[in-house]
């Protein structure tokens, strides 16, 4: 079975090994479902917590009866509170920018004439998607808060003019985060944000526990390959990452109810290849970490850049050059738009294959750093 | 007699940690079937030295080859035939004793592995504690768990570090048992101690002292090389008396035996004279052998001095 460096029967002892530890070390395992739980609450109360009342501007042209009852209907949506009437389009830009507004509703010249004629005019809605869970909510249920009001008012004053089924054309611009306005874009960033944290951590820690309870000495003693142990520790762990995305993906769904457009199945698969690269990072840490402390804390320093420059926490062309530069290395980076690609956009295999790459290049570079670092001796 | 094939033979291997040298341009040949004793006072580098022999560590400087593979490049290969105890406990203590020896077992792919594992466990008298977690075993029970791993796989050559530390006398002789019936088989053993009765269980002995080797030979070589004359002082208030013959010319040293002080010195004739006006008196002076003890105890001092 061996075959030149590689055996597989030794690679498979190390598994299976891993496997007896990991089941009896209950403090890490309540720790790997915990973690994804815990954080999944926690960031769902921000999915839930549903805000109104968000300030908005009206930039208007008209002043139409339809103009007039689509901004009452928005008020009384308690989604809109209009804050300011905006006089131009330099004053719109420079509201958004100060963050004095969330939202600015433009409504064109000749809005109630051109619904009148069956034109469907275009309203605009542009808001501020730095923090695309605070926009889902008003963005989502603004074409209906909007064709209601029209209706109505068609309805009342107008019942004989013909008209199709949405008699506006309403558009929505999200500025400084033009991807980040779909709504529950905050489940594939807590995949990605939870696999990469507890990942790196505990491959890291696997590796580092062996040399500071002295089993390395013996490990190192026998004939075992470098590469057969880092695989060994792998193998196990790409195990957890899946529990851990299947009971994010459950309990999105079944707390949250998070929609899911694409197909799970091929997040799952594609899964495997950023899995293995985080446990590639945290095998790699280890090599460089003395003790499990230094372990602990060097994975912390692969996951805040990790969340910080990955679009996860900031819109990533938001960010200066440097940042996205280096968010580019990472591999969250990319993890991040092909689960919202297929996820919620419903990308398929060819799509996603344009982040998956840059992962699997990634990985490559640092097993292969992993395996040239990993001590063979105890020098 | 004809010279055995060598199964350790090196020359000059020296290590140093952050410029202290510990292991001091060490020179070892053991050859095939031997049991050689390695001794020393703590930190003297015995470890270190061990280490380097099977690929643990590598060596800063120095040559040879073990099992006649060259101790630099071939380590790989090295540690298929060599049967390493560490003189700390490095089995996995969160798996059972069974596990334990199947991942060792595993590691150096025997052929026939439960069979093998089940075999050493009865035969090392671990039958009770096989589904027993070796974290929660005794530390004796511990040493022989260890002992029966690094023997699983039939190694030709054993480096046992400590191998007896903490455990009863009756353990110890059925371990030294084991080794010499090993060593008739033709399986060479290196097994480090701070016994006194297990060195002279040893063909050969090194002594070695903060890095450097101070002698290597047979227990009877070793006491003919030391040169010391022995002898023994029974009677009173021998506290006293040790002071007074350590302050003695011709007394190189004075160490209590339980009733009575083994006094040596390498000048037999400033020896006698030292000891001449406890004659006679209350107390009794014989000349004895010397004892490996003496040896390594006058090793020591010097070594330090
Ligand atoms: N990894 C290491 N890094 C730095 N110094 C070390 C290391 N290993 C050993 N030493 C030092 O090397 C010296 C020799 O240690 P070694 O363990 O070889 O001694 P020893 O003869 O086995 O001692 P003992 O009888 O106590 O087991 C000691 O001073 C020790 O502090
Ligand atoms: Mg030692």
């Amino acid at each position: 079975m061996a075959w030149g460096l590689f055996s597989f029967r030794r690679f498979l002892a190390v598994v299976n090994k891993e496997f007896i530890q990991m089941r009896r070390d209950r403090m890490t395992f309540a720790m790997m479902v915990g973690i994804p739980l815990l954080q999944l609450i926690l960031f769902g109360y921000a999915i839930n917590s549903d805000p109104r009342h968000l300030p908005t501007a009206v930039l208007s042209a008209d002043n139409s009866a339809f103009s007039r009852a689509i901004v009452a209907a928005m008020q009384t949506s308690r989604y809109y509170t209009i804050t300011r009437h905006a006089a131009s389009r330099d004053e719109v830009r420079e509201l958004l920018d100060r963050g004095k507004v969330q939202f600015v509703l433009t409504i064109p010249q000749n809005f109630g004439a051109d619904i009148l004629r069956g034109e469907k005019p275009v309203l605009l809605l542009e808001a501020d998607a730095t923090d695309p869970t605070a926009v889902g909510g008003p963005v989502g249920a603004l074409r209906e808060i909007v064709n209601r009001a029209v209706n109505t008012e068609l309805d009342r004053a107008f019942p004989y003019v013909v008209r199709g089924a949405d008699p506006v054309d309403v558009r929505v611009h999200a500025d400084y985060n033009p991807e980040a306005v779909t709504q529950y874009n905050i489940v594939p960033g807590l995949l990605g944000v939870i696999l990469t944290m507890t990942l790196t951590m505990i491959t890291a820690l696997a590796i580092t526990r062996e040399s500071e309870r002295g089993t390395m000495e013996n490990l190192l003693a026998t004939p075992v390959r470098p590469l057969e142990v880092m695989l060994g520790k792998i193998v196990p762990y790409i195990l957890v990452g899946y529990i851990q995305m299947t009971l994010i993906i459950v309990a999105a769904k079944l707390l949250f109810q998070v929609p899911m457009q694409g197909s799970v199945v091929l997040v799952f698969v594609l899964s495997l290849i950023f899995i293995a690269a985080n446990l590639s990072v945290g095998v790699t840490l280890s090599t460089l970490a003395r003790n499990q402390l230094q372990a602990v804390q060097m994975s912390v320093f692969f996951f805040l850049p990790s969340m910080l420059l990955s679009g996860f926490m900031f819109p990533f062309r938001g960010m200066p050059d440097w940042a996205q530069a280096v968010g580019a290395i990472l591999p969250l980076t990319h993890y991040l738009r092909l689960v919202r690609g297929v996820l919620l956009k419903g990308n398929g295999l060819v799509l996603a294959l344009d982040n998956l790459w840059p992962i699997a290049l990634f990985w490559l570079v640092v097993i292969v750093i992993g395996v040239k670092r990993y001590r063979k001796t105890l020098d | 007699m004809e010279p055995r094939e060598a199964v350790i033979d090196v020359r000059g291997i020296t290590k140093a940690f952050s410029g202290k040298v510990v292991v001091n341009g060490l020179d070892m040949r053991v050859e095939r079937g031997e049991i050689f004793g390695f001794l020393g006072p703590n930190g003297s580098g015995k470890t270190t030295f061990i280490r380097m022999l099977c690929g643990l560590l590598s060596p800063d400087a120095g040559e040879g080859t073990c099992l006649g593979l060259d101790v630099r490049r071939d380590a790989a290969r090295i540690k298929e035939q060599v049967g390493y105890m560490s003189q700390r406990f490095s089995l996995y203590e969160d798996l059972t004793v069974r596990e334990n020896l199947d991942f060792i077992a595993r590691m150096y792919g025997l052929p026939g592995r439960t069979e093998a594992v089940e075999a050493m466990i009865e035969r090392m008298g671990l039958t009770p504690f096989a589904g027993q977690l070796a974290g929660r075993l005794s530390g004796g029970w511990k040493q022989r768990l260890a002992l029966s791993a690094c023997m699983l796989h039939e190694p030709r050559l054993l480096l046992l570090d400590e191998p007896t530390a903490g455990v009863d006398p009756g353990a110890r002789r059925d371990f030294w048992d084991q080794v010499h019936a090993l060593a008739a088989q033709g399986v060479t053993s290196l097994i480090s101690t701070h016994y006194m009765d297990e060195a002279e269980r040893c063909h050969r002995l090194a002594y070695i002292a903060y890095g450097d080797l101070l002698a290597q030979g047979s227990a009877e070589e070793l006491i003919r090389d030391s040169g010391l004359s022995t002898f023994r002082v029974t009677g009173p208030d021998l506290h006293d008396l040790t002071l007074a013959l350590r302050r003695t010319p011709g007394v190189d040293q004075v160490a209590a035996f339980g009733p009575a002080l083994h006094v040596s010195g390498r000048d037999r004739a400033a020896l006698e004279t030292a000891l001449a006006p406890w004659r006679g008196g209350a107390h009794t002076v014989t000349a004895v052998d010397t004892s490996l003890e003496e040896v390594f105890i006058g090793l020591m001092r010097r070594g330090r001095a």
